[in-house]
């Protein structure tokens, strides 16, 4: 019933259209010529001013930024690529001067190191001489000594034997006889006091 | 109320009648559509040509973008020969299409659905290319009539068939334009019509018709424009590089 309704309106809307059209005394307003000369005129002179100004103005002007920024664009990164190439160069100089402190490094503390060597073995090879020239000395001193030793001791051991005769039996001995006791008694002990 | 659909493309005198001779130039709607239509581009192109940065703004994006699609189209369709026309075309892409979408904005007149304009423009361009093509070749531009490579039984037939094809390029580039404007409005306007006699019961389907039809219209304001534009270029190509 409503698709009825509906489609009977489509039908009148379509006659209503006819009825107007038929009431339009020119049907299509294109053909008819009455201002077809004021179009043409209007439209030659709109068109034409505007074709003026933008060929002379505006699209130059268009494609100038375009130009420009085309090759302000390429300029960057032209300086772009520049700048990483000096970066880049600085930094294998960076690492050559790096590696060069490096070995100079290595080659001072090389050095360093062996001089210290040199000089602790000149300071150790004057000390070992000295401590030799002392120990020598020392060894000469103790051999001094030791030649002296039994002449002092059987020196002594003369005087203490004779004060101790006199005082035990008053008299007066001579020294040569006592010290000749004492010389045998030496040479027959020595061997147990002394040692070697 | 104007419930004819023809009556959106009448024109009628604004202000007083100016008559030059016996010619009547007054002022009409048309023109006043043909002034808004070549102010605002003129506006538009004008803005987006002032300032030059490095990051567009979008006016400035929307006049290079404009630019690089034109300048591509004839590139690609005219080669480089073409370039000294590039303003021409252009003018001529950018007019067009201004008028078609001017047109789709309600109560609004479309210049481009005169088969008077369409057809001036049209000629302009038919004589254009015709005295560019002689200017370039001489008299060797009747040579596009002479395909290479036919028999030369049918030869006398396809010489015909090839002028009568290049005399009609005018009629066809005018009435393919005037026509898809004129049908589309004519059609919207009739859909429209029925959203008010249908009413609020059935008026909802017409009326989502009119709405499909609106985006149609729009891609056909920009189809149209861009069609007559490229197939200016390949007029040009014609007339620049002789291929046949």
């Amino acid at each position: 019933m409503v698709k009825k309704i509906y489609l009977h309106l489509i039908f009148l809307s379509f006659f209503l259209i006819k009825e107007a059209f038929a009431a339009e005394s020119g049907g299509m307003p294109q053909l008819n010529p009455e201002f077809w000369v004021s179009q043409i005129f209007w439209l030659v002179l709109t068109f034409g001013i505007m074709y003026l100004v933008l060929s002379k103005l505006i699209l130059p002007k268009i494609s100038n930024n375009l130009e420009s920024r085309k090759s302000q664009i390429l300029e960057n990164i032209e300086a772009a690529e520049k700048q990483r190439e000096d970066s880049e160069t600085k930094l294998k100089e960076y690492d050559q001067i790096i590696l060069k402190s490096k070995t100079e490094a290595n080659s001072m503390f090389n050095q360093a190191r062996e001089k210290a060597i040199k000089d602790i073995n000149a300071k150790r090879d004057v000390l070992d001489k000295q401590i030799d020239e002392e120990i020598s000395k020392a060894e000469e001193e103790i051999q001094a000594l030791r030649d002296t030793a039994p002449d002092k001791i059987n020196k002594i051991a003369i005087d203490t034997s004779s004060e101790l005769l006199q005082k035990l039996i008053g008299a007066e001995v001579n020294n040569s006889s006592i010290s000749a006791i004492v010389d045998d008694l030496s040479r027959r002990n020595g061997d147990k006091y002394y040692g070697n | 109320m104007a419930a004819n659909p023809m009556s959106q493309f009448d024109v009628y005198r604004i202000g007083p009648e100016i008559k030059v001779g016996a010619f009547d130039i007054s002022f009409t709607n048309a023109s006043l559509f043909m002034i808004i239509s070549t102010v605002s581009i003129l506006l538009i192109f004008n803005l987006g040509s002032k300032k030059n940065s490095i990051l567009p703004n979008k006016i400035q994006l929307l006049a290079e973008l404009s630019y690089t699609f034109v300048s591509k189209m004839i590139s690609d369709t005219a080669g480089s020969k073409a370039k000294p026309y590039f303003a021409f075309i252009f003018s001529l892409f950018m007019f067009v299409l201004f008028c078609n979408m001017f047109g789709m904005i309600p109560y609004t007149f479309t210049v481009t659905s005169h088969i008077i304009v369409t057809f001036v423009l049209a000629a302009f361009i038919f004589i254009g290319v015709t005295v560019i093509g002689f200017i370039k070749h001489g008299f060797g531009y009747l040579k596009l009539f002479v395909p290479s490579g036919v028999p030369a039984v049918l030869l006398p037939l396809i010489v015909v068939i090839e002028i009568i094809s290049y005399l009609s390029r005018p009629i066809s580039l005018s009435v393919r334009l005037f026509a898809n404007m004129m049908a589309g409005h004519t059609m919207m306007k009739v859909f429209g019509g029925f959203v008010i006699s249908l009413g609020i019961v059935g008026g909802w389907l017409p009326l989502s018709f009119s709405v499909a039809l609106t985006g149609l219209e729009i891609l056909v304001a920009f189809l149209q424009a861009y069609v007559f534009a490229i197939l200016t270029c390949i007029y040009l190509n014609d007339a620049l590089n002789l291929h046949h």
